[in-house]
This record gives C-alpha cells, sequence and structure tokens, in this order.
C-alpha cells in the first residue's frame, strides 16, 4: 500500500509540474485560469492521498475547503474578464 | 480484496489527473484545454475520493467523501461553461484546424447581441424598450 500511495504521489506532482507550465506559458489570461482550476483539482487528490496516507480522516474538510476556493476563483475570474470586453495579449 | 480495490482507485486516479495535466500541456487552444482538464481531473478526485472512502470505511468519512464527490461533480461543469463563455467573449483564438464555430456569423462580440440567423431585415432592427437609459 505504502508503494503506491508513494507512486501516485509522484505522477500527481508531476501532473502539477505539468500544469505549472502552462500556468507560465499559457499565451492568454483564460488558460492560466484554467490551468489553476486543474491545479485544485490535483491538489484536492493530493490531500485525499494524504489522508489515507496518514490515517488523519480530517484532511478531508482541508480537501474541501479547496475545492470551494477552486470554484469561487474560476467563477471570480470569469467575471472579471467578461467585464473587461475583448482583449487581445 | 479492498487494499486491492483501494490501490486500483488511487492510481487509476492519479493517472487520470497526469492524463489532464497531459492534455492541458499538449492541446493547442482553450476549448480543447478545457474539454481535457475539466473531465479528467473531476473523475480523478472522484476515483480518489473513493479510495478515501474505503479506507476508512466510517460515516462521517465516507458522508465526507461524498459531499465533497457532489460537489466536484456539481461545481466542474458550472466552472467550465462559465470559463469556456468568458474566453469566447474575450476573443481567444481557436485553433487553426477547428471545422465550425456557429456562433461567428450569428454574434457581435461589442454588444453581445446574438441573432438567430432566420431574421428578416425588418425584425432585425432593435426597438426601443421601456427599460432603455434615456
Amino acid at each position: 500500500m505504502e508503494t503506491v500511495i508513494l507512486i501516485s504521489q509522484v505522477v500527481m506532482a508531476l501532473a502539477l509540474i505539468l500544469a505549472f507550465v502552462r500556468v507560465v506559458r499559457g499565451p492568454s489570461l483564460p488558460d492560466r485560469v484554467v490551468a489553476l482550476e486543474l491545479f485544485a483539482s490535483i491538489v484536492v487528490g493530493l490531500v485525499g492521498v494524504t489522508a489515507i496516507q496518514t490515517g488523519v480522516p480530517s484532511f478531508l474538510d482541508a480537501a474541501i475547503v479547496i475545492a470551494l476556493m477552486g470554484f469561487l476563483a474560476a467563477i471570480g475570474f470569469a467575471r472579471f474578464l467578461e467585464r473587461g470586453g475583448p482583449r487581445d495579449d | 480484496m479492498i487494499d486491492v480495490f483501494k490501490g486500483i482507485f488511487i492510481l487509476s486516479g492519479a493517472i487520470f489527473m497526469l492524463l489532464a495535466a497531459l492534455g492541458i500541456l499538449r492541446l493547442p487552444d482553450l476549448l480543447t484545454r478545457m474539454h481535457a482538464t475539466t473531465k479528467a481531473a473531476a473523475l480523478g478526485v472522484i476515483l480518489i475520493m473513493l479510495a478515501v472512502a474505503l479506507h476508512f470505511a466510517q460515516v462521517g468519512v465516507v458522508a465526507r467523501a461524498f459531499a465533497i464527490i457532489v460537489f466536484i461533480l456539481m461545481t466542474a461543469p458550472v466552472a467550465a461553461h462559465v470559463l469556456g463563455r468568458a474566453g469566447y467573449f474575450v476573443g481567444s483564438k481557436l485553433w487553426s484546424g477547428t471545422v465550425k464555430d456557429e456562433l461567428r456569423p450569428n454574434y457581435d462580440p461589442l454588444t453581445h447581441e446574438l441573432k438567430s440567423g432566420m431574421e428578416t431585415e425588418a425584425n432585425a432592427r432593435r426597438q426601443p424598450r421601456e427599460t432603455d437609459a434615456p
């Protein structure tokens, strides 16, 4: 079980790195927002795996909060973008 | 037996997240990137939360894990819809291989007016309304 958890943590860390490359390179702001939302999802998964690894179920509360923050950030950014009108970046 | 299922759930969830990250890195434009991340990342979180529910097997933990699953299932499509809409309004470029953009001829990005494509010249003209600013 420890090996499986270690492998999954490595895989998710790799996914975080790939998403971060998109955050840095992303040609426009919506691309970066999508990458940050993916970030939030991967971190929720990592927190779930950490809950299994340590045996502390309270980590799930943190996962709920992170998922909520990711959703609200996406909604807020979308409102902000839409208010700005057409842009060229 | 439960350990086997747990391992399968955790590994496949992690691999789905890696696939989502690969998709966001490799695909060519905003909408295809969103199509990769929204579904695959949501499935990854759902699988990992199922593994958490199997691992702890207590009422409170299982309820919280299912709360996360329902939350992800409800918010992921809404966030993707709002972001895709904002991305189109902002004028993000589509991939050069895009086959069809049905909104392009009928939508005016400056006035946010959308036509159905069936109007005659007369009923396409905007009528003044009572709620208009003077």
